[in-house]
C-alpha cells in the first residue's frame, strides 16, 4: 500500500467519558486533495489535533509514511512532512509576517539554534520568505505588526507559515473560514499549484469550494465516518443531507 | 494577489536590509557604553559603587533573556547568581585565585545547574513557574545558610583570595579595578547576548514567547529551547554572581536570597524587559537610588522603591526604556510635519 501516505487505524479517543472516536480507520493517498466536511461536533478538528499529535489517542494507532508514529513527538511528525493550519488563527502577535515566515524556514532547514550569528546571514532563507509572501500578495505587509494585518491577510500568513515547510502532507482546518468567496478561490487556486505529490487534507463547510477541489470526500458525523466518495456521489447521497439536516 | 511570481530583488533585498538594520548597532548604543566608561573620570565617583550598578545591571539582562525574550517569569534567578558568587568564593577561599578562569569556572556551574532547572520547569508555565523557581531559591538559601562547615552560614565565607586580574591589576580599595573588570567582563557578556537576541535562536525564542503551540506546529523543539535559556541565563548571571564576591572578596547568603531574586526582578521591570538594555537602565535607577535613599534613611528606603515601583508600572507600564522609546519615536514622527 505504497500510496496511502496517511492512516489511522481503530483510531479511539475519548475526552473523560465522552466518546469521540469508537475506532476510525482513515487513509491519505499520496497527492490525494481530501475533504472532510461534516457538522459542528463530529470530531473534524479533534481528528486533526489527534493526526499532528496535540491529542494523543487512547488506542489505535497513526501511520505516516509507511511509519507508526502514534509515540511521536508533534514536532517528529513535522520533521516527516507532517503540517497543519489552525482553525483559528495561531500566528505570532508582535512578529511581522517576514519574521514569522523566516521562523518556519529557519525551523525546516534546522538553523533555529544557531544563536552565534546574525539572522541577516540567512541571506538564502529570507530570500524564500520574500517571495512566499509575494507569491501570496503579503510582500507589501512583510514589515506590517501581524496583529494589526487584516483578517484576511492573518489567514493567508497562517497558510504560508505552513506551506514554508514544505509539507508532503497539508492539513488544512478551515484555511477559508471569514474568508471572502473571491479570497477562497484565490487560496484554494494557490493550494492547487502545489507539487503533485502533496497530499492535502481539509476541512471545510463551503461545498463550492469542497466539490471545485477535492477529489474525494469524507463525510464525519458524530465521531464516525459515514461516507467517503467523489464530489459527485456526496452531493447525491441521501445520507449526507440526512446528516446536515437530522432525519 | 500576485499569482506566481517570484520576488523581485528589491523586495529580496529590502527583506536583507531589514535584519541588517535590527541587528546594527546605533548611536546611542555606543553612547551609552561610552557613558559608562567615562564615569570612571568623574571626579569624586564611588568606583565600587559604579561596579555594583554594572553588575546589577549584567544580572538583569540575564534575567532578559529568560522574561524578554522567551516570556518566562523567575522569581528564582538569585540562584545562579548566588552559585556564580559562592563557587568564585570557594575558588578564590581555597588556592584558586586566578580571577579569569575561576570566572568561567562559576559561569559553568551556574550553566549546568540552569540547564537542570531549565528540564525541571519545561513543561510548567504561568505561576507554577514562578513557585517552581521561587521553590528552588528557597531550598538553595537554606542549604547555604544551614551549611555553616561547609559556607560559614549567616557569616559568609571567609578568607577569600583574589590575585589581580591579568597578573597586572591589584583589586584596591578604591574600586579601580573592580570597576574596569566589571565593566570589561559584562561589556563582553552584554555583547556575546547581543548576538544571540539577533540570531535566529534568538527569533526562535520570541516566537516561542509568542505562541509556543505554534513553534510546536513549525517543528521546534520549545521545551528544550527553555533548558538551553536557562541555561544561557544562569551562566551570565552566574558570571554577575562571580564579579561581586572578586571585586568584593566577599561573599554571603544574600547574594542568593530570595530578596535578592525579588531585586532583580524589579530592575529588569522598572527598566523595561525585552530590550537588552533595560535591566542596565534598571540598575542605574535602583542602585543608585538604593544608595542614596539608604543613606538618609537605612530603615525605610524600601518605602520609596516600592513607590517607584508602583509609579512605574502604571504610568509607563513595560518600563523605562519602552516609554523612553515611545516618547522619541513619536518626536521623530512629529518633526517633518512641524509647521515651516
Amino acid at each position: 500500500m505504497s500510496g496511502i501516505i496517511l492512516e489511522t487505524r481503530h483510531m479511539r479517543m475519548a475526552f473523560g467519558g465522552l466518546v469521540i472516536f469508537e475506532g476510525i480507520d482513515f487513509a491519505l493517498r499520496r497527492g490525494e486533495r481530501h475533504a472532510i466536511i461534516g457538522p459542528n461536533g463530529a470530531g473534524k478538528t479533534t481528528f486533526v489535533n489527534l493526526v499532528t499529535g496535540l491529542l494523543k489517542p487512547i488506542s489505535g494507532t497513526i501511520w505516516l509514511d509507511g511509519q507508526d508514529v502514534t509515540r511521536q513527538s508533534p514536532q517528529q511528525r513535522v520533521k516527516s512532512g507532517l503540517v497543519r493550519t489552525f482553525q483559528i488563527n495561531s500566528l505570532f502577535k508582535a512578529l511581522n509576517p517576514l519574521e514569522s515566515v523566516l521562523l518556519a524556514l529557519l525551523e525546516r532547514d534546522g538553523r533555529g539554534r544557531i544563536a552565534w550569528q546574525k539572522v541577516a546571514a540567512e541571506k538564502q532563507q529570507i530570500d524564500e520568505a520574500m517571495a512566499l509572501l509575494a507569491r501570496f500578495g503579503l510582500a507589501g505587509d512583510a514589515y506590517t505588526l501581524t496583529d494589526s494585518l487584516a483578517y484576511g491577510k492573518q489567514r493567508l500568513l497562517e497558510i504560508v507559515l505552513a506551506l514554508a515547510l514544505k509539507p508532503k502532507v497539508l492539513l488544512l482546518d478551515e484555511p477559508a473560514a471569514g474568508l471572502s468567496t473571491q479570497q477562497g478561490h484565490e487560496v484554494f487556486s494557490q493550494l492547487a499549484n502545489l507539487p503533485g505529490d502533496t497530499a492535502i487534507l481539509f476541512i471545510e463547510h463551503d461545498m463550492n469550494l469542497v466539490f471545485q477541489y477535492a477529489d474525494i470526500v469524507s463525510v464525519f458525523a458524530a465521531g464516525s465516518m459515514v461516507l467517503q466518495d467523489s464530489p459527485e456521489n456526496v452531493r447525491k447521497s441521501p445520507r449526507v443531507r440526512e446528516v446536515y439536516l437530522g432525519a | 494577489m500576485s499569482v506566481m511570481e517570484p520576488a523581485p530583488a528589491a523586495v529580496s533585498q529590502s527583506g536583507h536590509d531589514y535584519f541588517a538594520t535590527l541587528a546594527r548597532w546605533k548611536i546611542w548604543e555606543i553612547l551609552f557604553w561610552a557613558a559608562l566608561a567615562g564615569c570612571y573620570f568623574v571626579p569624586e565617583m564611588d568606583r565600587m559603587l559604579m561596579s555594583r550598578v554594572i553588575i546589577w545591571g549584567l544580572f538583569a539582562m540575564s534575567l532578559d533573556i529568560l522574561l524578554g525574550y522567551r516570556g518566562i517569569p523567575s522569581l528564582g534567578h538569585a540562584v545562579f547568581f548566588g552559585t556564580g558568587a559562592y563557587v568564585a568564593g570557594f575558588c578564590g577561599k581555597y588556592g584558586w585565585s586566578e580571577p579569569i578562569s575561576a570566572l568561567f569556572f562559576a559561569m559553568a556551574v551556574a550553566a549546568a545547574l540552569g540547564w537542570l532547572t531549565g528540564k525541571l520547569v519545561q513543561r510548567v508555565a504561568g505561576v507554577g513557574l514562578l513557585m517552581v523557581t521561587l521553590g528552588l531559591n528557597l531550598i538553595l538559601f537554606d542549604f547555604v545558610l544551614r551549611s555553616t562547615d561547609l559556607t560559614g552560614g549567616d557569616d559568609g565565607l571567609q578568607g577569600i583570595v583574589i590575585a589581580p586580574v591579568l597578573n597586572m591589576f591589584r583589586f584596591d580599595i578604591y574600586g579601580r579595578t573592580a570597576f574596569w573588570y566589571a565593566l570589561v567582563v559584562s561589556f563582553i557578556l552584554f555583547i556575546a547576548t547581543r548576538i544571540l537576541v539577533n540570531s535566529p535562536f534568538g527569533l526562535a525564542l520570541i516566537g516561542a514567547r509568542e505562541n509556543p503551540r505554534r513553534m510546536i506546529t513549525l517543528g521546534a523543539p520549545v521545551e528544550g529551547d527553555v533548558s538551553r535559556a536557562f541555561m544561557i541565563a544562569a551562566a551570565i548571571a552566574g558570571a554577575a554572581g562571580a564579579l561581586l564576591t572578586q571585586t568584593t572578596q566577599t561573599v554571603a547568603p544574600p547574594t542568593l536570597s530570595f530578596q535578592r531574586s525579588a531585586d532583580v526582578l524589579v530592575i529588569l521591570i522598572i527598566g523595561g524587559a525585552g530590550r537588552l538594555y533595560g535591566g542596565f537602565i534598571g540598575a542605574i535607577v535602583f542602585i543608585l537610588l538604593q544608595d542614596y535613599l539608604s543613606s538618609i534613611s537605612p530603615v525605610y528606603w524600601y518605602f520609596w522603591i516600592g513607590l517607584l515601583l508602583v509609579v512605574i508600572v502604571s504610568f509607563f507600564r513595560k518600563g523605562l526604556l519602552p516609554s523612553l522609546d515611545a516618547l522619541l519615536q513619536r518626536f521623530i514622527k512629529r518633526k517633518p510635519d512641524a509647521p515651516s
